[in-house]
């Protein structure tokens, strides 16, 4: 009776100097260090991408990465819930005036580019479009390949589906040609496909399509189509460099805000961002990375 | 007692019966409840639909969710036209096959057909999407000199292929079902076998015969991801047989398409419940028909045997 209670009384020491020496040595070692990260459905993908292989490279840093839009990551940004806001605009006056008023200063980071190629069959003949060519193709008012110095074949519109943030894009800077007061929309018409492949096989075999695709889904069995912002200018084809120099009419710049200048672990971290290495997965994502 | 018991009028059921009645009695109105409770739900979701959107914006040809244009007629008619051509597919080579596999074909040979025209009926409707748009619209664009390939014809194709072996199966029972006696009769009158078929058999199948056909017709409208990857999803409002070669967009492929992205609670989120509400009403009146035809059918049998 007594041996047994003493046993039980020696195995609860034990066990209590375990947990002891075991949290002293532990805690003020291992400091926890998370980034919040939210914002842009079109980049998400790509900030999921950074973080997988940052979590390689420095351990000790936790991201958490999630979409919502750009509004809702700016949103979250001025409420102060994330450390890093993705966006695939610039940050409206309004929304960094409220942040001044709410206390924090948003700091701008580009951190890739987004280019839409404009993308025919092979077969095609069509080489070059302005943007008011496009523009009058997707809106309906031009029908026809000769209108534009092809051969005499329906055009057949192909578009991503309402919910793609490309769609909203290339409505905005393309179909309207930035214009905020332009209510043109798609042509009825218009084939509205779930997929970047829906969109790549029936350009691969269909000599009417007409597509459009982020650059990095072009392959080789399609044609992309030089642009030129108006008549007077050159025609310009998608390619890192006309992006980057701004050539290109058809391309935007992807961002990140951070609260007030970054510091310690989350400077660490855009910092890496904006580093040759970072950018090689920028190019894998079919985005366009930032030269220097 | 037990002798007592075996040929009483009403003996006690014993309590572990009541147990077994009680369990199948709720699974029969779980069904019931199940359906309830959906189209409750799909009830409440889709009214703030048609608070917000005023009547004419909603009986409207354009369908552009993102600029609030939400004209449903579009989606309503890809629907129906895409169905309707399934149908006029499926329905004489479902129930040719059947009369095929039941009156014709040897044993043999209808033994090995029917399990192989139910592996069709398994097969998943992505791969039969992949197919259609990798092979079938190229060459429905070529063959019929058409702008694009993706339309409502090559929808129509494809769902009258899934609905196929659905029709199959159940017409086949249906015939079988048939007693022989009846072929036997029409057959010593002097009839041809041709004339049996389709003036004894299939006359006498018909209800199960029918039943195939709703069921084949509800798999189609139904039907979601094969028609998202064929029929190019432009909401053009069909008003002839024209316009089956064209693009069209359905309500299943709408929803599929935009629920995943669109905000909760909005009005864009109301109104593809709207849509789910309406898909659902005309199920039940494909259903609800298919069982008036064949309740008044089976009332007038019974006037003419007694």
């Amino acid at each position: 009776m007594y041996r047994s209670l003493l046993f039980f009384v020696i195995i609860i020491i034990l066990l209590a100097g375990c947990s002891g020496s075991g949290s002293s040595v532990d805690n003020p070692s291992q400091q926890i260090k998370i980034i919040e990260n939210k914002g842009s459905d079109t980049i998400v993908n790509l900030a999921l991408a950074w973080a997988e292989e940052y979590q390689v490279i420095d351990p000790s840093v936790h991201l958490s990465v999630t979409g919502g839009g750009s509004g809702t990551g700016i949103a979250a940004l001025i409420n102060g819930t994330v450390d890093i806001a993705n966006a695939s605009r610039k940050i409206k006056s309004e929304e960094r005036e409220t942040a001044l008023e709410n206390g924090s200063d948003p700091v701008e980071f580009v951190i890739a580019r987004d280019a839409i190629a404009i993308i025919v069959n092979l077969n095609n003949p069509v080489d070059h479009l302005t943007l008011e060519q496009i523009s009058a193709i997707y809106s309906g008012k031009i029908n026809n390949w000769k209108d534009v110095g092809g051969e005499d074949r329906t055009i057949v519109r192909l578009s991503r589906e309402t919910n793609s943030g490309t769609h909203v894009y290339f409505l905005d800077v393309v179909i309207r040609l930035g214009d905020d007061e332009n209510k043109t929309l798609f042509s009825q018409n218009t084939l509205l496909l779930p997929s970047s492949e829906g969109i790549g096989a029936e350009i691969r075999q269909n000599p009417n399509a007409i597509g459009y695709d982020g650059l990095g889904y072009v392959t080789d069995e399609m044609k992309v189509i030089g642009v030129a912002s108006s008549s007077d200018h050159p025609f310009i084809f998608p390619s890192a460099e006309t992006v980057n120099n701004g050539q290109y009419p058809i391309a935007r710049d992807l961002y990140m805000y951070s609260n007030g200048e970054p510091e310690g672990f989350i400077k660490d971290y855009l910092d890496w961002i904006l580093s040759p290495d970072a950018q090689k997965i920028v190019t894998e994502l079919g985005f366009v990375p930032i030269i220097k | 007692m037990i002798s007592k018991q075996k040929i009483g009028i009403h003996p006690k059921p014993p309590k572990r019966e009541f147990l077994i009645t009680a369990l199948i009695k709720a699974a029969g109105y779980s069904a019931i409840i199940f359906v309830g409770m959906i189209f409750l739900f799909l009830l409440v979701e889709s009214i703030p639909a048609l608070k917000e959107i005023e009547f004419s914006n909603l009986l409207s040809s354009r369908w552009y969710p993102i600029e609030d244009l939400y004209g449903i007629l579009p989606l309503i008619g890809g629907s129906l036209i895409i169905t309707i051509g399934a149908t006029m597919i499926a329905v004489p080579f479902g129930v040719g096959t059947a009369i095929y596999l039941s009156e014709i074909a040897p044993r043999w040979l209808r033994e090995t057909l029917k399990p192989l025209v139910e592996i069709l009926g398994g097969l998943p409707s992505v791969v039969l999407g992949f197919l259609g748009m990798l092979i079938l619209s190229p060459y429905l664009r070529i063959w019929l000199d058409l702008p694009t390939g993706l339309s409502a014809l090559a929808g129509a194709i494809l769902l009258g292929g899934i609905a196929i072996p659905t029709v199959v199966s159940i017409s086949e029972d249906a015939l079988d079902a048939v007693p022989k006696s009846y072929r036997d009769a029409s057959l010593a009158m002097g009839a041809t076998e041709w004339q049996t078929i389709w003036r004894v058999t299939l006359p006498a199948a018909r209800s199960g015969v029918l039943t195939a056909v709703m069921l084949g017709i509800g798999r189609a409208i139904g039907e979601t991801m094969t028609v998202m990857m064929v029929t190019g999803n432009a909401p053009i409002l069909p008003t002839g047989i024209k316009d089956l070669f064209s693009p069209v967009r359905t309500m299943t492929a709408t929803i599929a398409a935009e629920m995943g992205e669109v905000a909760n609670s909005s009005t864009h989120y109301h109104v593809l419940f709207l849509i789910g509400i309406i898909l659902f009403l005309i199920s039940l009146v494909v259903n609800v028909t298919a069982s008036a035809v064949v309740f008044r059918q089976k009332k007038s049998q019974e006037r003419i045997l007694s």
